[in-house]
């Protein structure tokens, strides 16, 4: 039996790290990954709660998270593919135009 | 030493049936080859491997000594952890999925102890098996990215798009009989099969779930890069596809991961659709519990007269030996009614295994292979429409009569 | 320490190795492969919580798909080593500082939070595939119904985004 504190702890830890990969990575794909990765920071955080207080609706909420996970990996990676055919370079540092 | 065995019975059993298992597998995948080569040969009138051993029968040894001696380079300008991660991890994920698979509906007793045949029994069982189809995809597009080189890299990318397509023709083709049985045991789906023992195999899955079997099968062997669907490995286009640069134990990884998961999907397809471990015959028919006699006893006597015709002195002593096994094995079976009866649910569920393999053969002997635009426009436009077809179908049938 | 805390700190440990594997690595696919680790340990920690179907669906989904989505750009792309930039000064004095003590306040109040944090997560105890499903399928319909809207707004996106315009 593992106390849930352990688990938000974890969750937070993990969000965390997300959001310093998110500040600290200059690959468009990488800092796409970080946001991946605080969703499931997040999740662990639903899953936790829900099983200790016996609710199953956290887990319902999960499987939404990992369906708007999806939607925005297929729409996000869409966009790099066309940032990378349009600058030649995936570093979000050479993309401060708002035109091509 | 026995106080220790017995404390740690649980699992001792467990490491011994791990281990048991991986020793069947892996010989099973050895001698996978020499079928394939033989029937293959067969097909296109050519005697396939014959010298070494008699009828070829120890060519599988003489590879796997091939496989280990020879020189193993690792080119130039790879990325060495990912390069040396990606066969270890299709191996890993491909002997993994065996352990979900049950071998029999009855625990053997020994000793007091039940042990069931089969490793793990889990509620999730197909979902676990898919979770680690899921994961297979990266030992290929790994190795295929990590070589540093153009065609691998092009084998890589053509099987991630076609392994992640087909995943989803392959997980909805699944979703009727998981409607019937209501569960995703695999036992449980087994049993849901069983429900009128008098109708034998007219109670399977895949009559009420055709369209859903087309689609599994189909999506399965896409799934494993077999022919019609290697484009990954296309040799007269990409030389090996994602392999090409791997050579010595790293390509037998690759290899034994694509037969053995050619067994597994075998093995699910007769688990899904065909019943499983279920005898075809209605379950009054007893005596066709002697058909495993009734086929080891000829089969052992043939194998006796054709060794003692042939023409080398390896084979005049070893042929008959085998055959003298085999029928000896059918002999037993009638000697000992309790072993026989043990023995009826492996002996349906490898037996229509083994049908399944001849027919992923079978296909490869007969069908070209897939243009990638084919491929995707076949998965995307039939494969996947006709598998949520069947789910809706398969979904009002329940709601109008109920699940049986 | 009983099996389960022990098998919760090996994967807490793993979680959070690969997540800051992620942000060492400078390649993206070996950032992409930490973070698949961080996705399998926290499937793993799932099983352990005895929420099995999101265990299931954590690494079809996320392992299976969107990562090897992301893998598959990597590849199309022929992404290579990340540029070094010069990182602004400010984040190094004053960032990393305040990121590290937010985490020491969220984790001490979640530490020291009420009683029913600390009540412990038993594994299996509640919340079967059948459970969600009907909570699913009853409570949660429109939501759902909504999610394959947004799937579909997803699907057309992308072909739009990633198509060649045609000359």
């Amino acid at each position: 039996m593992v106390p849930t504190s352990y688990y938000l702890i974890l969750s937070a830890v993990l969000f965390g790290l997300g959001v310093v990969a998110f500040v600290f990575k200059r690959n468009v794909i990488t800092i796409f990954m970080s946001i991946e990765l605080m969703l499931n920071a997040v999740n662990l955080a639903f899953v936790a709660f829900s099983q200790a207080r016996h609710q199953s609706d956290g887990q319902v909420f999960v499987l939404f998270v990992i369906v708007v996970a999806a939607a925005e990996a297929a729409v996000g990676l869409g966009i790099i593919i066309l940032m990378s055919r349009n600058r030649q370079s995936l570093n979000v540092e050479r993309v401060d135009f708002l035109k091509l | 030493m026995i106080s220790f065995l017995n404390a740690n019975a649980t699992i001792i059993i467990y490491l011994v049936k791990i281990a048991l298992l991986l020793f069947i597998v892996l010989t099973v995948n050895a001698y996978l080859t020499w079928f394939e080569r033989k029937v293959v040969a067969h097909m296109q009138s050519r005697w396939g491997p014959h010298r070494v051993g008699p009828h070829g029968l120890l060519q599988p040894l003489a590879d796997g000594a091939k496989f280990l001696l020879k020189e193993d380079p690792t080119p130039a300008g790879v990325d060495k952890f990912t390069y040396f991660l990606a066969p270890l991890m299709a191996l890993a994920l491909a002997l993994t999925s065996i352990a979900i698979i049950p071998f029999g509906p009855e625990p053997l007793h020994i000793r007091g102890r039940d042990i069931t045949l089969g490793i793990a029994d889990l509620n999730i069982g197909i979902l676990a098996l898919f979770a680690i189809t899921a994961l297979s995809v990266y030992g290929v597009a790994l190795a295929g990215w990590s070589s540093n080189s153009k065609y691998p890299l092009l084998g890589g990318l053509r099987s991630s798009a076609q392994m992640v397509s087909y995943e989803l023709a392959l997980t909805m083709s699944v979703v009727g009989v998981l409607l019937l049985a209501g569960s995703f045991n695999l036992r449980d789906i087994i049993n849901a099969q069983a429900h009128h023992p008098e109708r034998g195999i007219l109670g399977w899955n895949v009559w009420p779930q055709i369209l859903g079997f087309f689609c599994f099968f189909v999506a399965a062997v896409a799934e494993t890069n077999r022919v019609p669907f290697d484009l990954p490995e296309a040799e007269s286009e990409l030389v090996a596809g994602f392999h090409t640069e791997y050579a010595s134990f790293k390509f037998a990884m690759f290899f034994i991961a694509e037969y053995t998961s050619m067994i597994t999907v075998s093995c699910l397809c007769t688990i899904m659709f065909f019943g499983g471990w279920l005898s075809p015959f209605p379950a009054s028919w007893t005596f066709t519990h002697y058909l495993p006699s009734v086929i080891l006893l000829p089969f052992g006597l043939w194998v006796i007269w054709d060794g003692i015709r042939y023409e080398t002195i390896f084979g005049k002593i070893i042929l008959p030996g085998v055959g003298a096994a085999i029928t000896a094995m059918g002999a037993v079976l009638i000697a000992f009614p309790a072993v026989n009866e043990f023995i009826q649910g492996p002996f349906w569920l490898l037996g229509k295994i083994f049908v399944f393999l001849f027919v992923y053969v079978w296909m490869r002997g007969t069908l070209p292979r897939f243009r990638y635009d084919q491929l995707m426009s076949f998965g995307w436009k039939l494969l996947l429409p006709v598998s949520i077809a069947n789910v809706v179908i398969t979904a009002f049938a329940i709601l109008m009569w109920g699940a049986r | 320490m009983t099996p389960q805390l022990a098998i919760f700190f090996v994967l807490a440990a793993l979680a959070v190795l690969g997540a800051l594997n992620l942000i060492i690595q400078r390649h993206p696919i070996h950032s992409a492969l930490s973070l698949i680790v961080v996705m399998i340990a926290l499937a793993g920690l799932y099983l352990l919580m005895g929420s099995e179907f999101v265990a299931a669906v954590q690494i079809i989904v996320y392992g299976g798909a969107i990562m090897v989505l992301f893998v598959f750009v990597i590849m199309l792309l022929n992404a290579g080593v990340e540029e070094r930039t010069n990182v602004s000064k400010l984040a190094g004095v004053a960032g990393i500082p305040l990121a590290v003590a937010l985490l020491g306040f969220l984790a001490a109040a979640i530490a020291r939070s009420n009683e029913s944090a600390q009540a412990g997560v038993e594994s299996g105890t509640l919340a079967n595939t059948k459970e969600i499903s009907t909570m699913l399928f009853k409570d949660f319909v429109y939501p759902f119904e909504l999610t394959s809207f947004l799937i579909l707004v997803a699907i057309v996106g992308a072909i739009v985004l990633a198509q060649r315009e045609k000359s």
